[in-house]
């Protein structure tokens, strides 16, 4: 007994789908049409501005020992920010840990994901706020708890829809082929959203998979797969409300496979020179998905020095922000490592509670 | 009525999705077979395709989707089909289920029943017959349980799916079709706590699941040596009973631990731990472990040479009078 697919060639991929001509003019796909507003054009374009002002000072507070670590989106700005807009506000979001645009589309306040880089705590803000999953760490592993939730929703008799964020290296990960079978089985209305950026840590996507491309996949689950031009911010968007909508219509899963480029490192611990030449991250950096969308507010007139003044002004604020917050910023109650260890009664803790406590007392009077 | 242990659990189940409409059972083969034990048996006929499904062979699919399922308000209790086969959803339990509610800060809760068949005993095929418990005690953020009758199975059952805690259930495979003659609904004591299923001065034995009725077996033979043994059932592996461990421990002076997982550092070697500290002066000989072999779980016909059995037991009795 399987299911009945009529065409199932209709779940491959086709070719690549991009948006904006290479001088700035926009030319729908016959496939995956949308309608965009001027305003929104700029609102996107703010939005990946806003992302890199972030992800630079994250960088910078990285080299400056106030972040342990920090996992660049620099060059996926586009891909984040063009699938968030696909998005209602109920609909939810499962991301990996390289999800900075996509947490700020959501309304995510930088601070909270930056006290995580810093070590303040492991995540730090309410998931059912902004319908936005914690930072995940291990590879691959949210995509099925996105696939649980669109389930559950599914149950529910809801019409919101989850997107399952997750990388190229994911791809390969059991926990993927798992979720993807669960929800092309339940018909979940869960978007897996991979954004292909050509490399895990070090490892370049051949090593990856040997199939055609990452889209390839979904067909084995019974989902159609598509590829876009993931930095190619109105590609994302077109692609992702096309199969979100479908999922919410009751269509069932989808894979998206956006094609793009890691610029920076891996996180600031890494050091791409050893894997990849200064050559092909400069040729990356020609494709620059701020620069494309930049010649499409060109086009039409959209971009003018109050425009480009009052983003900067923006950016300069948030980076500011995220500067006097997370600078030197210590927990304040090393104690709140006991409270959330167990929802009911954690007695069994007391000793060490205790021990703790008395340890603080010491310091705090021998200080 | 007569209620085997399975049964019971079965009774529990259909009882918690009768008053919880958001509890959901399922795994591989609970829908229609019923579970390879029965255990789910009637429930997708009870409560639809729904609230009760077979789900693709996946473990850690299972353990993924039902955190997820949780997020989204649901209460999951998922099936692991057997000890040996969860090791594929080790990372779903340790990384995410034992850690969202910590990680988020309190924000998410994972009211999670995980459902394990654990231990030997029915001469079942490699990675059948496992006593992973250690595993999940040793995990910050869950709650491990194991009951050893069929009152306890109801009772414990019905409070592992009302916590809003993930829990390890812990069914003793071997102990499914033990009769006992209650009335349901029955609650018995709280999950996390020990309780004495019988009083001696003699020594004591400490034990759970499975080897709850070994234990006591062993307890009844050795009256005929004059001994009159105390058997704690531990019911909850994490967190421990410590005050009823340690007033046992001062009351006899000895103790025998016995489980049937393997020895090197099972729950035997934290229980001896707590008792030296705890009752350091009141033990008259060093505590015992009576436990599986350090070995991989050995063949079906070898099972009874591995298995902690009555004569295993009293040996090590004879050892901690005599030391």
């Amino acid at each position: 007994m399987s299911r009945q697919v009529s065409n199932p060639d209709e779940l491959l991929p086709g070719d690549l789908v991009r948006v904006i001509e290479p001088d700035g003019t926009v030319r729908q796909h016959d496939d995956f049409p949308f309608d965009i507003e001027d305003e929104t054009l700029v609102d996107l374009y703010r939005q990946m501005l806003l992302t890199r002002a972030v992800d630079r000072e994250a960088i910078n507070l990285q080299r400056q020992g106030q972040l342990a670590v920090y996992p660049s989106c620099l060059g996926q700005e586009a891909a984040q920010v063009g699938a968030a807009r696909a998005l209602r506000n109920d609909d939810w979001v499962f991301p990996s840990y390289r999800e900075l645009g996509f947490a700020l589309a959501r309304g995510i306040d930088p601070i909270r994901m930056m006290h995580v880089y810093r070590g303040t705590w492991l995540g730090d803000h309410d998931p059912h706020e902004h319908s936005f999953g914690h930072i995940t760490i291990p590879i691959a592993t949210q995509v099925l708890h996105a696939t649980g939730f669109a389930m559950g929703t599914k149950l529910d008799g809801k019409d919101t829809v989850t997107v399952a964020c997750c990388g190229d290296g994911a791809t390969s990960e059991g926990d993927t082929h798992e979720a993807m079978t669960f929800a092309g089985v339940f018909e979940a209305p869960v978007v897996f959203f991979v954004q292909n950026n050509q490399y895990a840590i070090s490892v370049p996507l051949e090593r990856q998979t040997a199939a055609p491309t990452l889209a390839h996949k979904a067909i084995g689950y019974g989902m159609p797969g598509v590829r876009c031009d993931g930095n190619d911010v109105l590609a994302t968007y077109a692609v992702m409300q096309s199969v979100v909508n479908r999922a919410r219509e009751g269509g069932g899963p989808a894979m998206v496979e956006a094609v793009t480029y890691r610029r920076e490192a891996h996180t600031t611990s890494d050091d791409p020179t050893r894997y990849r030449s200064d050559t092909e991250v400069e040729e990356a950096a020609r494709h620059d998905p701020v620069d494309r969308l930049r010649l499409v507010l060109d086009q039409r007139d959209l971009r003018d020095d109050t425009v480009e003044r009052e983003i900067a002004d923006e950016c300069a604020a948030a980076t500011s922000k995220v500067r006097a917050a997370i600078y030197d910023a210590d927990h304040d109650d090393p104690m709140e490592m006991f409270d959330h260890v167990m929802a009911g009664d954690t007695a069994f803790l007391d000793d060490q509670r205790a021990q703790l406590r008395a340890e603080l007392a010491a310091d705090a009077a021998g200080s | 009525m007569t209620v085997t242990l399975g049964q019971a659990i079965n009774h529990a189940l259909v009882d918690a999705m009768q008053e919880d409409e958001r509890v959901l059972v399922f795994g591989e083969d609970v829908g229609r077979l019923g579970g390879v034990f029965r255990v789910t048996d009637g429930l997708q006929q009870k409560f639809g395709e729904e609230r009760c499904f077979d789900t693709p062979l996946a473990e850690s699919g299972i353990v993924g989707t039902a955190i997820g399922l949780a997020m989204a308000g649901w209460r999951p209790v998922p099936e692991m089909q057997f000890d040996g086969f969860t090791y594929p959803a080790f990372e779903q339990i340790v990384s995410h289920l034992a850690k969202l509610r910590n990680r988020s800060r309190g924000h998410l809760r994972m009211p999670i029943t995980l459902r394990i068949p654990y231990g030997g005993g029915i001469g079942a095929v490699e990675h059948h017959s496992e006593s992973p418990e250690a595993y999940w005690a040793h995990t910050a953020g869950l709650r491990v349980v194991t009951p050893s009758t069929p009152s306890d199975a109801y009772s414990m059952m019905r409070e592992a799916i009302a916590s809003d805690d993930p829990v390890v259930f812990l069914e003793p495979k071997r102990r499914y079709w033990m009769k006992e003659e209650l009335e349901l609904p029955v609650t018995t004591a709280p999950a996390d706590q020990a309780v004495i299923r019988r009083h001696g001065d003699t020594a004591t034995l400490i034990a759970y699941g499975p080897m709850v009725r070994t234990a006591l077996d062993a307890a009844d033979a050795a009256e005929a040596e004059g001994w009159s043994l105390e058997v704690v059932d531990l019911r909850s592996l994490a967190p421990l009973d410590i005050a009823t461990i340690t007033a046992s421990a001062e009351k006899t002076g000895r103790i025998v631990v016995v489980h049937e997982a393997s020895r090197t550092l099972g729950l035997g070697a934290e229980i001896a731990a707590i008792v030296q500290q705890e009752a350091f002066y009141s033990l008259e000989a060093p505590v015992l472990r009576v436990t599986g072999f350090d070995t991989p779980y050995p063949p079906a016909m070898l099972e009874r040479y591995w298995l902690p059995g009555i004569d295993r037991i009293l040996d090590a009795v004879q050892q901690s009078l005599t030391w």
